[in-house]
Formats: structure tokens, sequence, C-alpha cells
């Protein structure tokens, strides 16, 4: 709450202290350190980085920080989709290879087959490939069903 | 200790065991799995015996793994799902508690074997395909065929949504088996690097500390990747879950 209204007080107060600031050229400091201080507190109060800003860019970093982590654990998913789903695809042709002596048909179709299932996995891994009404009904039925169960208890 | 990166999977039987002509022996791997359940079961009890209405800290962090896990499942397969919390917070502990056993020096890791997280895997799915036919009947096929698609596609479609599901025991087994497996051999051979080029002098022990410090950026690296892939794991668990239960997708 204080630090609210300190924020508050903050910026109502900066466009005149800018104003005075820019205004008066002969108000120039002698003093080298004071004209730095005064040019640092003139870009802060100026610049995107006011304590309001910069308490935003903070939960903004955080929440960045915390979609990354989800942002890692999906990179590791989808490299291991795709892989998943040629190497299942080419066993599975494989397998009929060997069993019925079709070699090399089986395999080149379900290698095939595979690649399609693969790139299926990653689009539906990365969100990509809307699911259908039907579950999407199932779903928003079931979050309403949930959310009520929430406002029971 | 064997200066080459891969002897640490070795597996070494503690305890010579033969049961009509199998191999049961107790090995170090079967150590470390009975150590990981026991830390994480021990931890657990512990901490939460006080069942303070005001947590200690050691509670607080029981019940955030609690809140964490049940939060995950309500999400992904809603509160029907909630039936299956046993398996999924049993599975997140273990594979999180195995990893970070791993983490310490001259310690075994379990999830690095593939046999492991195999067996993890098929577990999830045959779970998942049991109780798909028994919750759904046939209607559980459904997960195959997806809705609208024109007749002519439906034989091809299947066959893919088939290899697609077959696919996810094996891309969750690999993922979390590669993911340990790989980091921990980097770190070994960093580590490696560290030790033959102290050897070299003057030069080389200043030549050393460029590993050196990779060495210890990638043991944060592997804290975050043991704590993600238990967590990628237990997710992917809770949508398969998803999936057993509503089945037309």
């Amino acid at each position: 709450m204080i630090h609210r209204c300190s924020v508050r007080l903050f910026r109502a107060l900066f466009p005149v202290m800018v104003i005075n600031m820019t205004e008066n050229p002969q108000d120039q400091p002698k003093d080298e350190e004071l004209a730095k201080r005064l040019e640092r507190l003139k870009s802060n109060l100026e610049g995107p980085d006011s304590i309001a800003a910069e308490a935003e860019q903070d939960e903004r970093t955080r929440a960045d920080r915390a979609r990354s982590k989800a942002g890692i654990a999906q990179a590791f998913r989808l490299s291991s989709e795709f892989i998943a789903g040629v190497v299942v695809g080419g066993g599975i042709g494989y397998a009929i290879d060997t069993f019925f002596e079709t070699s090399p048909w089986g395999l080149i179709i379900f290698l095939l087959l595979g690649f399609a299932a693969a790139v299926l996995n990653v689009l539906r891994a990365a969100g990509m490939v809307a699911q259908s009404e039907m579950s999407l009904k199932t779903v928003q039925e079931h979050q309403k069903r949930t959310d009520k169960q929430d406002q029971n208890e | 200790m064997a200066n080459d990166p891969i002897s640490q999977f070795n597996i070494s039987k503690l305890l010579q065991l033969d049961v009509g002509g199998y191999d049961i022996s107790f090995t170090n791997s079967s150590l470390f799995m009975v150590a990981t359940v026991a830390a994480s079961a021990a931890f657990l009890i512990f901490t939460t015996s006080g069942r303070g209405l005001i947590p200690t800290r050691l509670q607080s962090i029981s019940e955030m793994l609690y809140e964490f896990v049940a939060g995950l499942l309500r999400d992904s397969a809603g509160s029907e799902g909630m039936k299956f919390f046993p398996i999924v917070f049993s599975l997140f502990t273990f594979i999180l508690v195995a990893n970070l056993l791993g983490m310490f020096p001259y310690f075994f890791t379990v999830t690095s074997h593939i046999i492991v997280t195999a067996a993890l895997a098929f577990g999830v799915i045959g779970m998942v395909i049991v109780y798909g036919f028994y919750k759904n009947g046939l209607g559980f096929l459904k997960l195959f065929v997806p809705s609208g698609v024109p007749g002519v596609l439906i034989p091809v479609v299947v066959l893919i949504e088939v290899i697609s599901f077959l696919s996810r025991p094996i891309s969750l087994s690999v993922r979390l088996f590669a993911n340990v497996l790989a980091g921990h051999i980097t770190l070994k051979v960093f580590a490696g690097f560290v030790v033959s080029l102290s050897g070299l002098g003057l030069g080389g022990v200043i030549g050393a500390i460029l590993p050196l410090a990779f060495a210890v950026a990638l043991t944060g690296l592997e804290f975050l990747v043991a704590f993600l892939q238990a967590y990628v794991f237990a997710i992917l668990t809770c949508m398969y879950i998803n999936d057993a239960i509503h089945p037309s997708h």
C-alpha cells in the first residue's frame, strides 16, 4: 500500500521536476558529481524504468522464467515425440517384413506412416492440432463441473 | 573409480540370487531403487507426522509436493482423474528422488537405465489401456478414429493414430533415460578434463578453470533436468490418463 502511494507520488511529482530541470539551462550544477546524479535521476524519472514499470517488469521476468522452464520441458517433449514416432513406425515395418517376408515394402510404407505419426505427435504436443469438437466439449463440460465443485467447496 | 565416463552405469551384483534359472540378484541398481523408495517414504512420513495446522518448513515441502501433483492431475484429467493420484504421485516422487539421489558423487542413478524407465512407461500405458477398455468398453477404440475424417482416409488415419499411440511409451522412456544418461556422461567428461589438465603443471591448472566452470554449471543444469524430467513424466501420465477417461479425440 505504502509502495503504491509512493509510486503515485513520484508520478505526480516527476513532470514538474522534469520541466524544472530542462527549462532552466543556467541552473547547470557546477559540481560534476551532482550533474551525474541529476542525469541519473532524470533518466530514472523519464525512462520506462519508473518504479511501477520496474515492478511490472519484475513480475514479467518471473513469469518469463516460469514459462521458459515449461519451454524446456516442451522442447524435451517435442524432440523425443518425433523420434519415437519414426522409430516405432520403422520397427513395425521391419517386424512385418520379417514375419511376412514382404521386404522392403513393409518398411517403406510403415516408415512413411511413422513419419506422419511423428509429425502428428509433435503437432499435438505443441498444441497446433486442435482437438476435435467432441472432446473439446467434454473438456469444457468437465471444466464447468469442476468449477462448480470448487465453488461448492 | 574408473576414469571412463561409462563405468558409472555398471551394474554390479551385491547379492547373488538364482530362482528357477532366472537371475534375480540384488544389484546396486536394486539397492538404489530401495533407497529411493525408502528416502521418499521416510521423508513424507516423518515430515507429515506432526500434522500441524500451521506447517513446519519440512511439512510444507511435503504439502507443496502433494498440491503440485494434485494440481497437475486435476488440470489435465479433471477431478475424475483424481483416483489415479496415488500412481501419479508415486511416479513423480520416485523419478524425482531417483534423479536427485543420482546427483550425489559415487551414487548410482537408477533412471539412467532404459529398462527401468521403460518398465515405468509401459506400466503407465498398460494401465491406461486396461482402464480405458474397462471404463469405455470398445468405445475406447474411438481414440484411434478422429471424428470428421472422410471415409476413404480412415484406414490411413487409424494406422497413423495407432503408431502415434504406440510411440508414447517409447518417447516417455527414452526421454527420461537419454537425458539422465547424457547429463551424467557430460558431467563426467568435463570433470575428467579438469583432472587430466591439472596433471600437466601450472599451465594445465590454469587451463582447467574453464572445464571446472562448465562442470559447476552443468551440475546446476542437471538439477534442473532432474526436476523437469520427473515433471514431464508426470504431466504426460496425466494426459494419457485423460485419454483413458475421455477417449473421443
